[in-house]
């Protein structure tokens, strides 16, 4: 018997890819709790939209695959902004459970209007990227690529948030909401900037994941929970909390999989979110 | 005699009615549970497995569901009320823990059968329509008489808890738990408390939904997607007044049925799309729900 398992380190370093996806989908989310303090319970369906309108602009419409997927951004960055203005600035001031269960409905209405608009269907895309072998192993370049393009995006987000006025006003506005205004910084306008930030944050994970994934209405359920526990083991609003977390988690979800069955690696995912939430309630990176 | 369609409606408005108010015993005091999924599906689950595999009636299985169940919300409610997870932090967990019931269902698929469901093996011999040591009657009527009972005594739960000092001390925790911990309420104990009674609750109801239906399924008795619209529910209906929940239940089913009956299966989720709408435009601009809200106006009148 061989000391080292092959397929058991393919499980991990797929585990690993799966995490740059889990840590590029748990940005948008962490970003918009940062700075606004509302959770988008309804952000996976967010990206479900995005989905959707790469596949109808792709197949249907016949748009190049890479205009498909900018439409399906600036569509999540507009979906976003419509998100903050319509629904969740009239509920800033009431109670913070009332913001989480105002997305809940979001999720419920979008969820059931893609039904009634798109059927219950599976859509494939029909664009399959090969595999790329190492050695014995071999790995999706979907998955590669959305593990390359995760990386860059919160690079780019890192930058921008760090070197460019726009980036310090938010970052200082998710420190101290009160003081702000006074220096000159709109909150309003620098919460629609972020909402429509993370909208796109949407999008863009959207268009990597519907290169692997099927759309369907409920396909947000399948990964929706799966984000907020990373962001709330991450810390929430922590953006590198849920770095972390991502790749955590994925790992319990690849080599769970690996030595038992797909779901047990959810299990084993979800109850070690359940032990660790008793021992930092506030995440691992959480202040 | 009525008609099987209407004590079809009339039985799962109940029913559902009692799941809700279990709920909502727990989610008026600031409790937002996002797990009572779980308990629901343990209820379901354990009674129809250890009945079709084990051949145990459902009475001594129902005991086994509660037992489970408490030992479950005890093991999540505990270090959650210990350790202070409140607000959005307990919801969250909570969803956690509804997703692993639902996926451990699911796992066990070479007993459970996995998401196409399972079916309770029948009991009914030619010509019966009672067998009550199998839980299971083909008579609408006895269900409904059975449903109206617990709705019954899920409104006595709560109007109980209502007139208890335990209520008072839960309001005062939820309005500002430190306060609450300096005038000598134990935190901890009050909040478990009501946890227990409305997970205990939900887990009957879930056992008398398995029951009804003769037919249970991970996603329809556990897993976000049933958490969240007992939480729909509840808020649709109104969180705060006694039949505040039933209202809901009504109402929801109401809206489908109705919607169904006027359309056909033309627009299959037309009633969640505007049932969705709805629920948004309820939370922002009439956060008491429709009794709530209907009573608000009768008394300024």
């Amino acid at each position: 018997m061989e000391v080292f398992d092959i397929f058991l380190l393919e499980a991990i370093l797929n585990g690993l890819l799966l995490g740059g996806l889990l840590a590029l989908l748990s940005l948008g989310l962490n970003l918009v709790f940062g700075v606004i303090d509302v959770v988008w319970i309804c952000y996976a369906e967010l990206i479900m939209c995005g989905m959707y309108s790469v596949y109808y602009l792709h197949v249907q419409y016949h748009w190049p695959l890479a205009l498909a997927m900018l439409a399906a951004i600036a569509l999540g960055a507009l979906l976003g902004l419509t998100l903050h203005q319509f629904v969740i600035r009239p509920v800033l001031r009431a109670e913070p459970i009332n913001q989480l269960l105002v997305t809940g409905g979001v999720l419920f209405f979008l969820q059931a209007a893609a039904t009634l608009a798109f059927g219950i269907e599976f859509k494939n895309l029909g664009v399959t990227l090969p595999s790329v072998r190492l050695g014995e192993m071999s790995f999706s370049a979907a998955r590669l690529l959305a593990f390359a393009v995760a990386l860059t995006g919160m690079i780019a987000l890192y930058f921008f948030l760090s070197r460019t006025y726009l980036g310090t006003a938010i970052r200082a506005i998710s420190q101290d909401r009160a003081i702000m205004p006074l220096m000159g910084v709109s909150p309003a306008r620098i919460f629609g900037i972020t909402s429509a930030l993370g909208g796109a944050l949407a999008g863009l994970a959207a268009c990597l994941l519907v290169l692997q994934y099927d759309v369907h209405p409920a396909i947000g359920l399948s990964f929706g929970p799966i984000v907020f526990l990373i962001c709330v083991l991450g810390g929430l609003g922590n953006m590198l909390g849920g770095f972390i977390a991502a790749f955590v988690f994925a790992q319990f979800i690849a080599v769970g999989g690996f030595f038992f069955h797909l779901e047990w690696g959810y299990v084993l995912a979800f109850v070690f979110f359940i032990v660790v939430m008793f021992w930092r309630p506030q995440g691992i990176l959480g202040k | 005699m009525i008609g099987n369609y209407p004590l079809h409606l009339a039985i799962l408005v109940l029913l559902w009615g009692y799941i809700y108010t279990s709920w909502a015993l727990m989610g008026r005091l600031g409790l937002v549970s996002f797990g009572h999924g779980a308990f629901m599906g343990i209820g379901a689950y354990t009674v129809v497995m250890l009945w079709n595999h084990f051949g145990l009636s459902p009475w001594l299985g129902g005991l086994a569901a509660l037992a489970f169940t408490a030992l479950v919300a005890l093991l999540i409610g505990y270090p959650c009320f210990r350790f202070r997870i409140v607000g959005h932090y307990f919801a969250l967990v909570t969803l956690a823990l509804s997703e692993v019931a639902r996926l451990v269902i699911v796992a066990l698929r070479d007993q459970t059968g996995g998401s196409l469901g399972a079916t309770p093996n029948g009991a009914l011999r030619e010509g019966a329509t009672i067998s009550l040591g199998a839980l299971q009657f083909s008579s609408k009527e006895v269900w409904l008489a059975v449903v109206f009972a617990f709705w019954l005594g899920g409104l006595w739960v709560w109007r109980t808890v209502d007139r208890s000092m335990g209520r008072l001390a839960l309001q005062a925790i939820s309005e500002e738990e430190e306060a609450a911990a300096s005038v000598g309420i134990h935190v901890t104990r009050a909040k478990l408390r009501i946890t227990l009674v409305s997970a205990l609750m939900t887990c009957a109801g879930g056992i008398l939904y398995a029951q009804y239906q003769l037919y249970v399924n991970p996603d329809t008795v556990s897993g976000i997607a049933i958490s969240l619209q007992m939480v729909f529910g509840v808020i649709a209906g109104g969180m705060f007044v006694m039949l505040g929940p039933t209202v809901g239940a009504a109402f929801t089913l109401l809206l489908a049925e109705g919607l169904r009956l006027a359309w056909g299966n033309r627009f299959p989720a037309l009633d969640s799309t505007i049932y969705g709408l709805m629920l948004v435009l309820f939370i922002i601009y009439m956060p008491k729900g429709i009794l709530g809200a209907a009573l608000d106006a009768l008394r300024k009148r």
